[in-house]
């Protein structure tokens, strides 16, 4: 019995160590250290120097342009995100023929094959001077700039993020029975009535993870503010890689990806509360 | 002047592409009557439900309910409401709130306290008054029948659809729903239809049973006629136990027929259509008509192959030299003594009514399916 229970211990230890190591190694310890960073002091050559102060934090508003425009483009990044993907998950799960199903979700997929910085440089060229601006010149729009604004930054972040949202509101609205829309017919309700009270309700769940994974992922952007933002749309991103590599402030740079890591927990405890309040949902299943 | 047919089926037919799932169907169902669409799946017994419903368009013909043409109406525009298989419960709502789904969804709106009045109605007439509160997951499933039931009524329809309503619920449990849907439907008398495989639930609860297969009625009738004067091979078979002897047509002798089994015996038959002398005709003999005793000179003599104790009855399977094995019922109320044992020999009878000869048709596969059933008791 007892030697039963030890060989199941070990087991369980055998079958999670090596994840729990890999999270320790670099997950844990990492976070660790930046937390100590937070509150150290920049060397005078740069880098770390031990101490204790809260300075770095109170110097947070030194970089509120960077946070004002995470803490506005990510959501609204987001949301944009949600309302272009929405009706093609719709589609896909329940309108589209069964056997153009895989190859549509295929379409959406193909694009992360290429990498995203291959994918936002051409949306530099296709933004930039000689791109849709020159097409416009010819028609009759003079000086039409869109490359290095925050539209732009936008588009690359929908465009870059799409898949990750339809995705998981595909596998919500694809498990949804579809009885329950007839009976929802049945009983009375206009299609509106039962989209709203049965179809969006029930595929909250799939809308709050693709929303939540699009927000986080977007928080920590960098790739799209800097290329097709110029130097003007400035993320927390980039705000990170100037203090940690160009002026090696690591102390303000730890401090600021401290204050990151929790708004993004924040973001996700509180997705979370909404979809299982609203769509009643047992299920937890966040990513 | 007859009333306003509840539901009336003009030469409907549906297909599905190449596939013809019901074709040239007329029915018409009278006001407050419990009516069962009885069939094998496949039979379009469901597509009809689901026209009445307004979830299928007819391909060809017309679906009346109370006497309105249902062309280009949608399901949330038709009287009536459905209990869905698996109930299709919405699983974010509670008991209250999928009850009151349909009352909330009625134009002009109505008070929040008539909703909440008229939901505790509902709730109490399938007795599950105090429930509201749960959710769906918390309930047992004959416990969301009576939800999905109570959803269905609450919005007080002209004829409640119910397709498959029992087929997920335990032997024990449906019984007693039976019961209940049948007291239900006689309190409130709207008409009810329900589409059920089921042969024992579509005689046992329904007023008309109107029996499919192929996509078309092959009889409609109260359950007692559809079992004792079967219209034909399919439904004789398909309804309750039969056993079903193959053999050909040796004479005529008035109103019966006198057929020759594979063994030589002749048994006269009654017929349902005009049979030619020689013609190959199959006879159902039911169970229960079949009388057994030691000494009886009946037509038959086999040998006790399988004994099937049911309590107040018993079946046995009796193995008859040339023709096979026929199934036979026999009370025993005078006594456990009188039960025949496997291996002993008796003699078979007719104990009551006249055995019937179908013409054999070809492609409903009667045979094949006497075969089985043979193959399951023995």
């Amino acid at each position: 019995m007892r030697g039963n229970r030890f060989r199941h211990n070990l087991t369980t230890a055998m079958l999670l160590g090596p994840a729990t190591a890999w999270l320790v190694v670099f997950l844990v310890l990492p976070f660790i250290a930046i937390a100590v960073f937070s509150v150290g002091e920049r060397a005078p050559e740069g880098g770390y120097q031990a101490a204790f102060t809260f300075a770095q934090y109170a110097n947070l508003p030194a970089r509120a342009a960077a946070f004002w425009n995470t803490m506005v483009l990510a959501p609204i990044g987001a949301l944009a995100c949600l309302l272009v993907a929405y009706p093609v998950a719709y589609y896909l799960a329940l309108r589209a023929p069964q056997r153009w199903r895989l190859i549509l979700l295929a379409l959406v997929v193909i694009p992360f094959w290429t990498s995203l910085l291959m994918r936002t440089y051409a949306w530099m060229y296709i933004l930039g001077g000689r791109g849709i601006p020159a097409l416009l010149s010819y028609i009759g729009f003079e000086d039409i700039r869109l490359i290095n604004t925050p539209g732009a930054v936008l588009l690359g972040i929908v465009y870059g993020y799409l898949p990750l949202m339809i995705l998981p509101i595909y596998v919500s609205l694809e498990r949804l029975d579809r009885r329950l829309l007839e009976a929802s017919a049945d009983l009375g309700a206009t299609p509106l009535s039962t989209f709203l009270g049965v179809t969006l309700k029930l595929s909250l769940p799939g809308v709050m993870t693709g929303f939540s994974l699009v927000m986080i992922l977007l928080l920590g952007e960098y790739l799209i503010p800097t290329l097709l933002g110029g130097g003007k749309v400035f993320f927390i991103g980039n705000a990170l890689v100037d203090l940690f590599l160009q002026s090696r402030n690591w102390p303000f740079g730890s401090a600021i990806a401290i204050t990151l890591v929790l708004v993004s927990v924040v973001v996700l405890i509180a997705a979370n509360r909404i979809s299982t309040r609203v769509s009643g949902a047992r299920r937890v299943d966040l990513i | 002047m007859t009333a306003v047919p509840d539901i009336e089926f003009r030469g409907v037919t549906k297909r599905y592409g190449a596939v013809t799932a019901v074709s040239g169907i007329d029915l018409a169902v009278p006001p407050s009557a419990f009516v069962a669409l009885l069939g094998p799946s496949g039979c379009g017994k469901t597509t009809c439900l689901r026209m009445i419903g307004g979830f299928e368009q007819p391909s060809e013909g017309q679906v009346f309910i109370r006497g309105q043409d249902m062309a280009g109406t949608p399901p949330y525009r038709r009287p009536v409401n459905m209990v869905f298989q698996q109930y299709a419960l919405f699983p974010h709502l509670d008991v209250e709130d999928n009850v009151a789904y349909g009352l909330r969804q009625a134009r002009p709106r109505l008070s929040s306290r008539e909703i909440a009045s008229r939901a505790g109605e509902a709730l109490e007439m399938v007795r599950l008054a105090g429930y509201g509160r749960r959710k769906i997951h918390e309930l047992s499933g004959g416990q969301q029948q009576r939800v999905a039931l109570a959803r269905a009524l609450v919005n007080k329809p002209a004829v409640l659809l119910l397709d498959e309503p029992l087929a997920a619920l335990d032997k024990k449990l449906r019984t007693d729903m039976q019961i209940e849907l049948q007291n239900l439907q006689r309190e409130i008398g709207i008409t009810f239809v329900l589409v059920t495989h089921d042969q024992e639930e579509a005689l046992s609860m329904s007023d008309f049973v109107c029996v499919m297969n192929g996509g078309r009625i092959v009889q409609l009738g109260q359950p007692s006629e559809i079992y004792d004067e079967p219209a034909d091979l399919f439904v004789a078979d398909f309804v309750g136990k039969t056993n079903l002897l193959s053999g050909t047509v040796a004479g005529h002798s008035g109103d019966l027929v006198e057929v020759a089994l594979a063994d030589g015996t002749v048994i006269a038959a009654r017929k349902r259509t005009a049979l030619q002398q020689g013609e190959a005709v199959s006879v159902s003999l039911r169970p229960e008509s079949l009388s057994l005793g030691a000494q009886t000179s009946g037509p038959f003599k086999g040998i006790v192959r399988n004994r099937i104790f049911l309590g107040s009855t018993a079946e046995y399977a009796i193995e008859v030299q040339g023709i096979g094995t026929l199934l036979a019922k026999a009370d025993h109320l005078i006594g456990h003594g009188n039960l025949f044992k496997p291996g002993e020999p008796v003699a078979i009878g007719f104990a009551s009514g006249t055995p019937l000869a179908f013409a054999e048709t070809k492609n409903n596969g009667a045979n094949q399916r006497v075969d089985k059933h043979v193959e399951i008791i023995s």
